[in-house]
């Protein structure tokens, strides 16, 4: 960061701080025993081109306010994008008049005082990317054209985008807590249509980073994008049967998700997770650790409080395939009995250890089955653990790729697919906030003719 | 509509001293460029909902999104920005933002002559906050949470959500367009889990549209909602595992019509056919369906939940004859689609809120009433699936393959129905789906009023519908080979 972008980070961070505090002080006026709020404001340029042509340019200025405001054990929350004084004291009110309805729940409240973050590290999460739309416009082009240049049956394109945005989020509450978090996010993604005589088939290919010197040049994801769409052309459906399943590591890390989801507080309280009582039991095929690591530097999911002001730090959610512990907020916590985790708002930086296999190794090791490159549906039950979703990809022999497939379903139970990890890929895609390889699943039903 | 357009000019325009000649100065600012056509949306909503757990109404939360999208289109291009001020310098400064993306040397100095547009009221423009005291808004989901657990034993947990949001919305156009819209919309949901022997599942149910909250109260259709989420998860307790493969299957009436817009009307919006991307480009006038199909896409039912006085562009909305006794007839548009394609808009544009750009969209889309009788349907069945409840679904618009996830399926054997089975996903190809309807029952009904539609990352409130249907082979995402 420069110093002017220093400075002007600083100033805007004094702001927000400023309206977070006469927040507090207005629930407190109003009566609150406790409040929370949160400001966070963004601005960012998105910029697509589509055949050569600029198709949309568009300006994001954003800015919220949150308040919840706690009289005992009773909360209201409200939120508001309009800065005003007068709006920060109505927004105030809006939330303790619902407090006014709302019953009795000891669980409620701040998260506890000693956990508040103390220290706060520098992640490198805010790099600033001094693009104008013209620059902007210029790689987007130039990215879009890698694509379509790479094939005769690229005939078409959704375009290219290129977007950034610098955001600034400010939390505080009535332990006097106060911390602010700059981050940056840049995005290079283009996306082509392949097509022969059998049909079209899309696909894409993205970039996205903290730092704008560690996005993947023009020519890398334009040349992904249209050999993934390339790839697809003539798949067909095959015959019902099961399987072993290959996700490729981008759709590997929707089992990371599915299992977040399961761990978190808010579905085990209610009782709504295959993953209940299950801490000290092999959820996982042995062999298995996933871990979350919310400092690493310059990474999407690097966080140093969560939305509550409570410190993150290292810990581990699977040892040996044995689950070590939950996903909570303080309000989950309390309903388990539990301290918070520190995921108010999720997890940070969620990982399972890489195995030193890269994706023709595991195919190999697969011998015959499915690579799965894209799901569609949202089939999984995070209750009972049924999992059946769409899906795209290759049918393998003898470890080698033979045609693409589609219109597919692949079917199974969360419970048997984690109990059934075979390998983690080396080819760890460090794109979100679930890091994996490619994953290799022991059998699962594939529907289709 | 002078009326609604007068009513939100005051409550949103005059607070902030902005009048027929400020909109007129900035629309002359954004046309200062060589831009073809400009708009303003004006947007102001109160959103608030509660949640009921554990039989307490735990929480509720209420927020405001208020502001200006300025949008200039030049060619093919388009120039976005916003404010969320109702500040002539912030709009005036959105402007000059959005018009950067059209070369200089445009009209400028034009006098816009403002007129309204005609008259709609599919709704009441209410205010559905203010239609129930907040304390009756906290006895209506205790009233639902018991009736639920009244249902059965078995219930061991309910919760409930009401929620409401009071928008008003207006539309200034470059080509002299003022329209204006006050739209109320409600939902209430409930989710139940039992449990026997171990075996915990799951039932949901809700319903809601352009209204205000005594909708929930007429015909007790709260209660309603709790009962019927309390019979399917009983159902879901004695289900077994569901089958794999290409089955003959059978779907219900009313929300398994997510099937249409999964299958056919993502597909058929103008944006992909004008791109060229939809498994549909360029096939008007080609059967892609059996002759008993007649799909339509109708912004104009009363109070429904995908339904619009105007849409988000100030286009009247209108019901769009998609297929008719199987062939394709139309697109869904918004105006820069329509305009490049040489056609008119279909009232279709929509978006998520001034901050978000329009695109075209469906309002509520379903298919019209065939002839035969559902047990008819059912009983000609010898081996294969019906579904009656759906999650979600998704489509690839470029391949047209689409999946829709069933929540409460059963078997059919030799024409009955028997056991039920575990939700699966069930997947079929776009364009060719709908050849192979074989029965379209008599009995169309529409959802109750929960669906919402994503698309590049904006969602909107949309409807779905549609009689029995039979189709003859659609792929089961089971897990019993």
């Amino acid at each position: 960061m420069s110093q002017a972008e220093a400075i002007a980070t600083a100033a805007q961070e004094a702001r927000l701080s400023e309206i977070v505090t006469d927040a507090l002080q207005a629930a407190r006026a109003q009566g609150a025993s406790a409040a929370e709020a949160g400001v966070s404001a963004s601005q960012g340029l998105s910029v697509t081109v589509r055949l050569g042509d600029v198709e949309t340019v568009e300006h994001n200025r954003d800015k919220t306010l949150a308040i919840t405001v706690y009289f005992g054990s009773r909360t209201g929350s409200a939120s508001t994008s309009d800065f005003s004084a007068a709006a920060i004291v109505d927004t105030a009110r809006a939330a303790c008049t619902i407090a006014k309805y709302t019953a009795e729940d000891d669980c409620a409240g701040l998260a506890p005082r000693e956990l508040m973050a103390r220290e706060i590290p520098e992640l490198a999460l805010c790099r600033p990317w001094s693009l104008d739309m013209e620059q902007a416009i210029t790689l987007a082009r130039e990215c879009e054209d890698h694509a379509r240049q790479a094939d005769d049956r690229i005939t078409n394109s959704e375009g290219a985008t290129v977007s950034t945005s610098e955001g600034l989020e400010v939390y505080g509450n009535s332990h006097d807590f106060l911390g602010a978090i700059a981050t940056t996010r840049h995005y290079l993604g283009c996306s082509v249509i392949a097509q022969d005589d059998a049909g079209m088939q899309r696909d894409h290919w993205y970039s996205v980073v903290r730092d704008a010197g560690d996005l993947e040049s023009a020519q890398a994801v334009g040349q992904k994008a249209a050999a993934r769409a390339l790839r697809r052309l003539g798949a067909r459906q095959i015959t019902t049967r099961e399987a072993p399943v290959l996700y490729e590591a981008p759709m590997a890390a929707s089992l990371l998700g599915h299992f977040v989801s399961a761990a978190s507080g808010a579905n085990l309280y209610r009782k709504s997770s295959f993953l209940l009582d299950q801490i000290g039991e092999p959820v996982f095929s042995s062999g298995v650790n996933i871990y979350e690591r919310p400092h690493l530097r310059g990474a999407l999911g690097s966080t140093p409080f969560d939305n509550e002001g409570v410190a993150t730090h290292d810990r581990d959610l699977v040892v040996d395939g044995v689950l070590q512990g939950y996903v909570l907020d303080s309000y989950s916590g309390r309903k388990l009995k539990m301290q918070t985790t520190g995921n108010a708002g999720g997890v940070h930086n969620l990982m399972i250890t890489p195995g030193e296999q890269d994706l023709p190794d595991l195919l190999d090791a697969m011998g015959e089955g499915l690579l799965v490159t894209e799901l569609i549906g949202f089939g999984v039950n995070g209750l009972t653990g049924d999992y059946s979703r769409g899906a795209v990809g290759f049918w393998v022999e003898n470890g080698e790729i033979q045609y693409p497939v589609d219109e597919i379903t692949v079917a199974g139970n969360l419970k048997d697919m984690y109990r059934g990890l075979r390998a983690v890929g080396a080819d760890v895609d460090t794109r979100g906030n679930f890091r994996t390889g490619s994953i290799l699943l022991d059998r699962m039903t594939i529907a289709g003719k | 509509m002078t009326n609604m357009l007068e009513q939100v000019r005051k409550s949103l325009l005059e607070p902030a001293g902005i009048g027929d000649s400020e909109l007129g100065k900035l629309m002359a600012e954004v046309m200062r460029n060589r831009v073809d056509y400009a708009d303003l949306y004006f947007q102001h909503a109160r959103h608030e909902s509660w949640f009921l757990e554990e039989g307490r109404v735990k929480s509720g939360s209420h927020n405001i999104e208020q502001g200006v999208g300025v949008r200039a289109v030049s060619g093919e291009k388009t120039g976005f920005a916003y404010s969320d001020e109702f500040l002539l310098p912030a709009l005036t400064d959105a402007a000059t933002t959005a018009r950067a993306i059209a070369q200089s040397g445009g009209s400028g100095g034009m006098h816009i002559q403002w007129h309204g547009g005609e008259r709609r009221d599919l709704y009441r423009p209410l205010d559905p906050l203010a239609s129930l005291a907040d304390e009756a808004k906290v006895q209506l989901l205790e009233r639902v949470e018991a009736e639920a657990r009244r249902q059965d034993p078995r219930v061991t947990e309910v919760i409930a959500s009401l929620a409401g949001v009071g928008e008003q919305i207006m539309v200034v156009r470059s080509d002299g367009v003022l329209a204006a819209d006050v739209r109320p919309l409600v939902r209430l949901n409930v989710t139940v889990l039992v449990e026997q022997d171990g075996r915990r599942e799951r039932g949901s149910a809700g319903g809601g549209g352009r209204t205000g909250y005594e909708y929930f109260l007429d015909e007790d259709r709260a209660l309603e909602y709790a009962r019927e989420a309390v019979r399917q998860a009983l159902v879901n307790l004695e289900a077994v595992d569901p089958p794999a493969g290409t089955l003959q299957v059978v779907l219900g009436p009313g929300w398994p019509g997510i099937l249409l817009h999964e299958a056919i009307g993502h597909g058929l919006e103008g944006d992909f056919n004008r791109k060229g991307t939809s498994a549909f480009s360029g096939r008007i006038g080609e059967k892609v369906a059996s002759e008993q199909c007649t799909v339509v896409d109708d912004g104009t039912v009363a109070a429904r939940r995908g339904s619009l006085n105007i849409d988000d562009e100030g286009t009247p909305t209108q019901k769009t004859v998609l297929i008719e006794d199987g062939i394709l007839k139309g697109y869904l548009q918004d105006t820069l689609n329509a305009r490049l394609m040489g056609v008119a808009s279909t009232g279709n544009g929509r978006r998520e809120s001034y901050s978000h750009l329009p695109m075209p969209r469906m309002t509520n889309t379903y298919m019209q009433a065939g002839a035969y009788d559902p047990e008819e349907i059912i009983s000609s069945v010898a081996n294969g699936l019906y579904a009656v409840n759906f999650g979600g679904g998704q489509v690839d618009i470029t391949s047209g393959k689409f999946v829709f996830s069933a929540s409460e399926a059963y078997l059919i054997e030799n024409g009955k129905i028997t056991q039920p089975v575990k939700g699966a996903t069930l997947i079929g190809s776009g364009p060719e789906v709908l050849t192979r309807v074989a029965m379209v029952g008599n009995d169309l009904k529409l959802d109750t009023g929960v669906g919402t539609c994503g698309k590049e990352g904006q969602s909107v409130p949309v409807g779905v519908g549609q009689p029995t249907l039979r189709i003859d082979g659609l792929t089961v995402g089971g897990t019993q080979v």
